[in-house]
């Protein structure tokens, strides 16, 4: 296994890299659809409410590859060229941010509904009041359920093998495929993707404990 | 009392293990020729994926081709007549690890007989003589390999011998590599490389399927088709051989490359024998 | 429109049915081994044996973290290396298996984590073992508390049994990229099949989770 970090080693950063990022540009994206469907979920207006409702029900059940790949063939065929990375990452993008959508509401929701009309008995504006009184509420309880979201994005990001999107798992594919050592090649990918997730899920437990017991 | 509960848990963990191990005899390390004779089977990994040598038929969901035919003409040739080719579908990429592992007996699948591979498999004699090529959109700037200028992309398939070819051929152009044909072919049309790379014989494939996309360039390598077993076994290796030698001899080698290659415009049957 | 009518003839929509069937067939043999196996497991971490319970919390957490990706490419192509050989569909219900047990395995600790402490003291003295206070007193209300949570990991696995085309696993999302392989006119029908497809049999586990909710918890009043 140590042979092929060292023969490989570039290669597996590089790819390191392009997970990484994946990963950094889908959180960003997601977390701000995601609360934008939120927010249009728990809408007043009754249509929109559905739109929100319909998107976040119709992406959590379909799978992630399906979604990728119709970006990876699709939208070039008919629309635009897009090349397997930027793909990967919209199709992570989209997928993440239904389930964000549902977090960020749950989170909303659990903060009481007395505080909504508190704060607006008071002269606040329904913006204000999202903004200053039930956001910084909502986030305590939101951030260990999105740290896990990051997890699993992540772990998910290797879809990007599917559509040449150059990550680590499809470097990793390479590897396996010109040293022919497969079982080996596959350990040290393994331990380049626990190096990522492992501390930040041990750190998330450590969150969610610490903010229980306060 | 808490304890009571271990020797369950660690019954039930260790059932798990045997159950997974259980299922591994390591069938890579007997003779494939025996296995092959005393379950008169023959276990081929096949492309499911390359029209001409071994496509998926989605109406009949059969896999058809001359990979395919040529698999159950050896079988019967060297486990005689009530002899079964068991077909098993391969892609570039996961057709040696499943060699290696035992999942199938042998690899006829366009593979090219290269030094690299020959360290690890053995190879029969070539049974198909390919070079690689470039398919690309009709009245696309590519005329040959010489034309892909830096960034130019190129989609190839991973675990073929044509992705290492091309960034020899073409240094300066970026390659893409997907997991299979079928997929590297839905890219080129999608528009997300310049061309496909791989031996011509699957390229004229993809050409007939789809008219829009042309066979340019001839060919800049030698890829001899050979059928890969796993290292020491000589066996088969040798009777795999012999077989060739005897469909070449009766005349059912030619037959069957008339059958799949006879009307492909542009190709030169006395090239590939 | 007339791609649609040439895409969706008798011959693909069999086709894609019989890529359905082997989606359905690994996901349900590996729900029900992940269920029994997440259970036992997530227990076992529960229960704090010395050593045991933390070496058994360590590999949950190791699997969880990695991408099932690699949990199928190990057991496919890895395995075989050290004498374990399986057939595709074998190798993805173990793959999927092991992934979802530890999922599992997380959900099923917690649950019992929020079950009252007083339960099991009030069971216990009322002369229960400890397996038995486990099995008829605690499990059973962790389990009513759990079913969101199993049930979202359910339908995970539904989907994520689409990675398995990477192994060649013949499911639902392989066989459609066979179909718009062969004629690129059937892409955009092809998707709308799998969105389609996938959408019915997973918003038909949620509705049933909810339905099964409702009625577990209007018994206890």
């Amino acid at each position: 296994m140590f042979t092929i970090l060292a023969n490989n080693w570039s290669t597996l950063l590089s790819g390191l890299g392009y997970t990484l990022m994946a990963s950094l540009i889908a959180l960003v994206g997601s977390l701000v659809i995601g609360t934008l469907f939120a927010l249009m979920e728990i809408s007043a207006h009754r249509w929109v409410a559905v739109i929100g409702r319909v998107y976040v029900e119709v992406v959590r059940n379909i799978p992630l590859l399906v979604i990728t790949m119709a970006f990876y063939v699709i939208v070039p065929t008919y629309f635009v060229q897009i090349d397997g990375f930027t793909a990967g990452t919209i199709g992570l993008t989209i997928y993440t941010s239904a389930f964000i959508a549902e977090t960020v509401r749950a989170g909303i929701e659990s903060v009481a509904v007395g505080q909504m009309e508190g704060a607006r008995s008071v002269g606040m504006t329904y913006t204000q009041a999202m903004v200053q009184i039930i956001f910084p509420q909502a986030i305590k309880i939101v951030i260990p359920p999105l740290g896990n979201q990051f997890i699993n994005l992540v772990k998910n990001s290797s879809i990007l093998a599917f559509v040449a999107g150059f990550d680590l798992m499809y470097q990793g594919k390479i590897i396996a495929n010109t040293t022919f050592n497969t079982f080996d090649t596959y350990l040290a990918v393994g331990l380049l993707y626990l190096i990522l997730t492992m501390p930040l899920s041990y750190f998330m437990r450590h969150l969610e404990k610490k903010w229980n017991v306060a | 009392m808490k304890k009571r509960l271990l020797p369950l848990m660690v019954a039930a963990l260790c059932g798990m293990l045997l159950l997974v191990a259980g299922c591994g005899k390591s069938i890579a390390d007997q003779d494939v020729l025996q296995h092959a004779k005393k379950t008169n089977t023959i276990v081929w990994g096949v492309k499911a994926d390359t029209r001409l040598f071994g496509l998926m038929n989605t109406k009949s969901g059969q896999i058809e081709g001359f990979d395919i035919d040529m698999a159950k003409a050896l079988t019967k040739e060297i486990l005689g007549p009530k002899g079964k080719a068991q077909l098993v579908q391969v892609t570039s990429d996961t057709r040696v690890p499943m060699l290696k592992g035992g999942n199938i007996d042998a690899i006829i699948a366009t593979m090219t007989i290269t030094p690299d591979r020959q360290k690890v498999l053995n190879f029969s004699q070539p049974y198909f003589n390919a070079g690689q090529s470039l398919l690309v959109k009709k009245g696309s700037r590519i005329h040959s390999v010489k034309d892909l200028k830096k960034g130019d992309k190129v989609i190839g398939v991973q675990g073929s011998t044509s992705v290492d070819n091309i960034q020899k051929a073409a240094p300066q152009a970026t390659v893409l590599q997907l997991s299979d044909y079928a997929q590297a072919f839905t890219a080129l049309k999608s528009g997300q490389g310049l061309a496909v790379t791989t031996d011509n014989g699957i390229l004229y494939g993809m050409s007939e399927q789809d008219h829009r996309f042309v066979v340019v360039g001839g060919t800049f390598t030698k890829e001899p088709y050979g059928i890969a077993i796993n290292k020491g076994q000589t066996a088969m290796t040798k009777r795999v051989d012999q077989a060739i030698n005897t469909l070449r001899r009766n005349g059912t080698y030619e037959k069957l490359i008339n059958k799949w290659f006879g009307s492909v415009p542009g190709f030169d049957i006395k090239e590939v024998e | 429109m007339q791609n649609f009518i040439d895409a969706y003839s008798q011959v693909n929509l069999n086709y894609l049915l019989q890529g359905l069937w082997v989606t359905l067939e690994v996901s349900v043999t590996s729900i029900f081994f992940s269920f029994i196996i997440g259970t036992l497991l997530g227990v076992a971490r529960y229960v704090k044996v010395r050593f045991f319970s933390a070496f058994v919390g360590f590999i949950i957490d190791l699997i969880r973290n990695l991408p099932l990706l690699l949990i199928l490419f190990f057991t496919y192509f890895a395995l075989p290396n050290i004498g374990v050989r399986l057939p595709v569909i074998p190798a993805s219900i173990v793959a999927m298996t092991v992934f979802e047990s530890a999922m599992l395995a997380e959900i099923v600790r917690s649950g019992i984590n929020a079950v009252p402490t007083g339960q099991m003291e009030a069971a216990r003295s009322n002369g229960l073992t400890y397996t038995q206070a486990m099995l008829y007193i605690i499990l059973p209300q962790a389990f009513k508390a759990m079913i969101p949570p199993i049930v979202s990991q359910f339908i995970s696995l539904v989907k994520d049994t689409s990675l398995a085309t990477i192994i060649l696993l013949p499911e639902l999302t392989y066989h459609a990229q066979i179909i718009y392989g062969q004629n690129i006119n059937y892409m955009i029908p092809m998707f709308v099949a799998l969105a389609v497809l996938y959408f019915i049999v997973n918003y038909a586990l949620s509705v049933a989770s909810r339905a099964l909710n409702r009625r577990l918890s209007s018994g206890i009043r």
